[in-house]
């Protein structure tokens, strides 16, 4: 952590803009654009401050970036990205993905990623992220230059792995069954939040109909006029107060889907071991099948039913020049396949080891993230009910002296 | 017995203003008094319980028990129990009208609930009308002239019988039929021309109080749905953590704790609404009805004024029997005087009812939503002061096998 960037530079996402321009197919959109800045940290004693860097980036290129970190570093769980669009939404929110709300949120969130990978042992190292923070021209083609589109494999080569894996590792196995049990529990916790949220600005809006009712009221009545006008007043105050509590509710639930996202990320390590047991496994066979045919040809003796078997007895045994020739070819494919076998278990257990590692740190950070998020939503609601009862003591004041 | 009424209705208010002992003081404090007074020198108290269903071939209804202790010298005995039914209550109702025109005779629970919100037998339907009907007997045993009517001490001592027979007596349907009609007829007409200030200040202030009254209990009802809809959202919240506390192991605590901590929000929202419902609602109710009722016993008023008025214009023509007629009028203008002083003393009780039925339900729930936010404030306080001493308990679990 001593080495990380997030150290020795500060990051911020700092602004937003609407820009319009024209796509790839020369249609005209438009676009958010983020404000990335960067300072170098000086020692404070020093009293100077470094100079500011700052480039403008629109979202699709955050989404480049992470698409290159998750090919480059298949054994990292790669931070996510703030979702692209407005999910779990309760009514007074808007979908708008140009509501300005919205847009804030995505603010914080994609300033959130960066110094999550600023602040990650191996990620934090890579020139590309680098460039991305401080290059404003030409960084998309020195990310397409990497090649890293071809690195990254086809989801349905992992899709056939995921079925046919025999002996996968059993603690991915485990993760892959915690990290689908995270994503269900929080995104049905999120979905019942934003039901809870309607339906708590439903009970405070309400109460701000008193104010209106009370002070008509009030003004036909001598002894009960103040009263009620100022028990009207704490009534406004109370529904007012709603929109704050539940703008901080927010703040929690988009911490909460960060590791909704996560989820997928730690998924996408699982299934790149599912993918390389595989291609293990299926190496393995291949090199097992090549010695059972060596070994056929060179003892004569027939152990399994093959077609090649079958068409030799058939069509006779062949000489002794070609039974040699197919041997020696079969040897070196053998020796091949040994070589490869035991550079992709090197490869395999390599991968599980650092991929573990950063399972472990991915842990820690989440049991500290969410536990924290937890305390803050406590702190919330000690907040809300606080300001619930100076309201609700004024008003039953009012009411009293009626 | 218009006059009887008369004295009786402004007896206090008589004895208070002319007893140089007690000041005349508008204040509400001495109001109170008169009022607290009314209650401490009661020697009459009704209950309304026990409802009971009967089915018989033609319909189903339901009787209530009312229960009466007194120690009033007019009545045989000191205490008595009978039962009741709804269309008891109505018929009492009417007769008090009849008796009292321009008495405010307490609301009744409603015929049919129109909303649709509960079945017509429901146990909460039932319930909600026991109180209502127990208010209704309670408001007329405090009542200063109400509570000494014939037709209440009949409703309160009858056997079923009995009552069957007396209902049968007094004006027939046709002599009340013409009553109604003339009262129709006088109610076109006027009581508006000679209408005196003080009444038509009455009627101002019905009419917007009728109407707040009714947007208010719009409010209160709205607010107790948004209320159960989110108890309703509430419920689901909490076990999906306990759920989540399930695959983790570090968080399982704190989750836990949060499920804990929503479950008891819970509980206090339900305490909530049993408030609203109990207390604030039923009042909001009854004082919608009494808008109604305080219209009526104005457009009454305003008929006995169109009868005097119709016979004090008819006399200026009148040639022939004018002394006969005279004192018709006599009659009329006396009937009219009292049933204005009856109305104005019962109005000023009214008030002060009302100011003190408002006073005491809006603060009792404001503090029930005081008592709502500190349980709920407890619960998360004492989450997170458990959040906080968390690391020194989880250290001693590592020595634990």
């Amino acid at each position: 952590m001593e080495d990380c960037l997030a150290k020795k530079m500060e990051i911020t996402v700092s602004e937003a803009e609407k820009r319009t321009g024209r796509n790839a197919m020369n249609i005209q959109e438009t676009y958010t654009a983020y404000l990335i800045e960067t300072r170098a940290v000086e020692s404070q004693s020093e009293g100077q401050c470094a100079p500011v860097d700052s480039l403008w980036r629109r979202y699709s290129e955050f989404e480049l970036l992470r698409n290159y970190l998750l090919a480059t570093y298949p054994h990292i769980v790669v931070p996510p990205l703030p979702e692209k669009r407005a999910d779990f939404v309760w009514h007074k929110l808007s979908a708008d993905n140009m509501d300005p709300d919205f847009v804030e949120r995505r603010r914080i969130g994609l300033e959130n990623f960066l110094l999550r990978v600023a602040s990650h042992p191996v990620l934090c190292q890579d020139k590309i992220f680098y460039s991305f923070l401080t290059q404003e021209g030409g960084w998309k083609e020195m990310v397409n230059e990497t090649g890293f589109q071809l690195k990254a494999d086809s989801r349905l080569k992992a899709l056939n792995a995921t079925f046919r894996v025999k002996n996968p590792d059993k603690r991915f196995t485990e993760l892959k069954h915690y990290s689908d049990e995270l994503q269900s529990v929080i995104s049905h916790l999120l979905r019942v939040r934003a039901r809870v949220a309607d339906r708590l600005y439903g009970v405070y809006k309400v109460h701000g109909n008193y104010g209106r009712v009370f002070s008509e009221w009030s003004a036909i009545e001598k002894e009960m006029g103040d009263g009620l006008q100022s028990a009207g007043h704490h009534m406004d105050v109370y529904a007012a107060s709603i929109d704050d509590i539940l703008e901080e509710e927010e703040h929690y639930a988009d911490q909460l889907k960060e590791y909704l996202f996560y989820a997928e990320a730690l998924r996408a390590v699982c299934r790149k071991h599912e993918l390389m047991q595989y291609d293990l496994e299926m190496a393995a066979q291949d090199l097992t099948s090549k010695k059972q045919q060596c070994e056929e040809l060179a003892t004569g003796t027939v152990r399994t039913f093959s077609l090649k078997g079958m068409t030799s007895k058939l069509f006779g045994q062949e000489n002794p020049e070609q039974r040699e020739a197919k041997i020696k070819v079969l040897e070196e494919q053998i020796q091949e396949g040994e070589e490869q076998l035991k550079s992709k278990n090197l490869e395999g257990r390599d991968f599980v080891r650092s991929a573990w590692a950063d399972i472990e740190r991915f842990k820690e950070q989440k049991n500290h993230d969410l536990k924290e998020a937890l305390i803050s939503y406590a702190v919330m609601q000690i907040s809300m009910c606080k300001k619930g009862i100076q309201v609700w003591t004024n008003a039953k004041e009012c009411f009293s002296k009626m | 017995d218009v006059l009887m009424s008369y004295l009786q209705g402004t007896s206090l208010a008589e004895v208070n203003s002319f007893s140089p002992s007690v000041p005349l003081s508008p204040s509400s404090a001495t109001n109170q008094y008169k009022l607290d007074d009314e209650r401490e020198l009661r020697d009459l108290f009704v209950t309304v319980d026990d409802p009971e269903s009967h089915i018989t071939a033609i319909e189903t209804f339901i009787t209530y028990r009312v229960v009466t202790k007194t120690s009033r010298g007019e009545f045989d005995s000191s205490e008595y129990e009978v039962r009741r039914r709804y269309q008891d209550f109505l018929w009492l109702k009417s007769k008090l009208e009849e008796a009292h025109p321009t008495l405010i005779i307490p609301p009744l629970p409603e015929k049919f609930v129109i909303k649709g919100m509960v079945e017509r037998f429901s146990d909460e339907f039932i319930e909600t009308r026991r109180k209502a009907l127990h208010k209704f007997l309670n408001r007329i045993a405090d009542h200063p002239t109400l509570t000494f009517n014939e037709d209440f001490k009949v409703f309160l001592t009858a056997q079923a019988w009995e009552l069957s027979s007396h209902k049968k007596q007094g004006p027939g349907l046709l002599s009340r039929m013409g009553q109604t009609v003339r009262a129709v007829a006088s109610s076109v007409r006027g009581g508006v021309k000679n209408r005196p200030e003080v009444f038509s200040e009455m009627n101002d202030y019905v009419e917007t109080f009728s109407q707040k009254m009714n947007i208010l209990d719009k409010i209160a009802h709205r607010i107790y749905k948004e209320e159960r809809e989110y108890f309703n959202e509430m419920k689901e919240f909490g076990p999906i953590h306990t759920l989540w506390s399930a695959s983790e192991e570090d968080l399982a605590d704190a989750l836990k704790g949060v499920a804990g901590c929503i479950d008891k929000c819970c509980k206090a929202t339900e305490k909530r609404m049993a408030g609203l419902s109990e207390s604030l609602l039923p009042i909001l109710h009854e004082y919608v009805l009494y808008g109604e009722i305080l219209m009526g016993v104005l457009k009454r008023r305003d008929q006995i004024q169109a009868e005097l008025d119709a016979k004090a214009d008819a006399l200026v023509t009148k040639k022939t029997e004018k002394d006969l007629f005279s004192e018709e009028l006599g009659t009329l203008e006396d009937k009219a005087e009292c049933a204005n002083n009856a109305l104005k003393a019962d109005w000023d009780r009214w008030k002060q009812n009302m100011r003190r039925d408002m006073r005491s339900t809006f603060t009792s729930a404001a503090a029930s939503n005081l008592r709502y936010y500190e349980e709920c404030l407890a619960a998360w306080e004492s989450f997170l002061a458990s959040q906080t001493v968390e690391p020194q308990v989880e250290e001693d679990s590592e020595d634990r096998p």
